[in-house]
């Protein structure tokens, strides 16, 4: 395609982006400002596929447009004193219909909290367009990407992007993993599970009698994938949690996480940062790096790590859907 | 000659989420709202993907749009139902 078309496609892109931007900010309406959120990522994720960034577009579509949006939902559904609040807003607006709103203190407070946030915003933007810049005009005799392709060979995978995350930079993986562990924590110590879901009626039961298995596949062909296509353990994991959450939605009360054993859940929840550390500190006791693997083996253990990693990963973001630990309860039995 | 029926295959496909969007944005309640959308989610990508099929000219790359089309068909036509499931036990206060 000529590049005057692909300028069309770009602006279209990046107009519709900043307007839904935008738009989130704007809305009024908590839960309209989350759908436009969600809208907001599949664009991004079609910005990321023009970017040539195949792995990036899928991780945004199944995290960021999918799961947190579901995320998001869920947690404007159920956050407290939701009436109340709507109710003081609609009597305010009708008291004080010629006053400004942001006399009112709480608004007044909520919009110097959202401009010192624009203002951080526009400095990161700044520090990332002149970082930007700076690597785009010098001159080093070897890139990164150079580097990486010329020891593609070594990493027991021929996806690039695999390579850097679960090898030649695993060391960053490890401690996203951590990361995403010490949120379960959190989530556990705030709240409990939450409840309320009706049993789904027979056309949501159909469309979850075929999207769940289909979800489990491709979670399953994404991971495998990942080795030398896009994929990997991250977007495997956010698809596996999609099929919880759907399941969770349709008020099913088995969604795929162990059953009254709390054990095996911090088993689960653990293999994805347990796994990766055990394989790096045997490589430490073999008397290689920590996380050096040997190149003939290098595939084989990243395999082995991601699946782990993806269970981990599904189980915590299942968990955060939920808001809490399962509670184990015998009196529902669907 | 294929060229040609593929152009106009996507052209019918743009068509119909033209007038989906035209419907969405200007029918007075929901259940048109969504009886606008539908039409273009299901005939529109059908139309849309056909052309995209022809133009590629590639079995694989067909069957993945076929599978494609389906999955959406399936998904849009359960939320339709919920989205409206949803509107008529509000109104009728159930």
């Amino acid at each position: 395609m000529n590049t005057t078309n692909m300028l069309f496609i770009d602006i279209l892109l990046v107009t519709s982006l900043l307007s839904l931007a935008w738009a989130t900010l704007t809305a009024t309406d908590a839960r309209r400002s989350v759908i436009l959120f969600i809208a907001f990522g599949l664009v991004l994720t079609l910005a990321w596929a023009r970017l040539l960034a195949p792995d990036v577009a899928l991780a945004e579509a199944a995290i960021g447009a999918g799961l947190s949006g579901a995320l998001l939902l869920a947690a404007v559904q159920h956050r407290p004193h939701r009436a109340v609040s709507a109710e003081r807003l609609n009597s305010g607006m009708l008291d004080n219909e010629k006053q400004n709103n942001s006399n009112r203190p709480d608004l007044k407070s909520s919009v110097a909290i959202r401009w010192s946030i624009t203002l951080f915003c526009i400095v990161l933007a700044f520090i990332l367009i002149w970082a930007l810049l700076l690597a785009l005009s010098s001159e080093t005799s070897e890139t990164l990407a150079q580097s990486v392709s010329a020891n593609l060979a070594n990493s027991g995978v021929s996806n690039p992007v695999t390579a850097v995350l679960l090898n030649f930079r695993a060391y960053d993986t490890l401690l996203e993993l951590a990361v995403l562990l010490t949120a379960v924590l959190g989530i556990f110590a705030l709240s409990e599970e939450r409840t309320g879901y009706l049993p789904a009626g027979p056309v949501f039961n159909g469309l979850v009698s075929w999207l769940v298995p289909a979800l489990i596949l491709m979670a399953g062909y994404l991971l495998w994938v990942g080795a030398h296509a896009p994929g990997g353990a991250f977007q495997a994991g956010a698809t596996l949690a999609a099929a919880g959450v759907v399941l969770r939605l349709a008020g099913k009360r088995i969604i795929g996480l162990p059953q009254g054993s709390a054990l095996l859940m911090n088993m689960i929840l653990l293999s994805g940062v347990g796994l990766f550390l055990l394989v790096g500190l045997t490589m430490l006791v073999l008397g290689r790096p920590f996380l050096g693997y040997p190149p003939a083996m290098a595939g084989y253990l990243i395999l082995l790590i991601e699946t782990a990693a993806m269970i981990s990963i599904a189980a915590t973001l299942i968990l955060a859907f939920l808001g809490g630990r399962p509670q184990n309860r015998q009196d529902e039995s669907c | 000659m294929i060229n040609i029926i593929a152009s106009l295959l996507m052209l019918g496909g743009l068509i119909f989420f033209l007038c989906g969007s035209i419907g969405l944005l200007r029918l007075p309640d929901l259940y048109s709202r969504l009886h606008a959308l539908t039409k273009a989610d299901n005939l529109g990508l059908g139309l849309l993907l056909t052309g995209l099929a022809l133009y590629q000219q590639d079995l694989l790359f067909a069957l993945k749009l076929v599978l494609i089309w389906l999955a959406v068909l399936a998904a849009s036509s359960a939320s339709a139902y919920l989205i409206a499931q949803h509107a008529r036990r509000q109104e009728t206060g159930q």
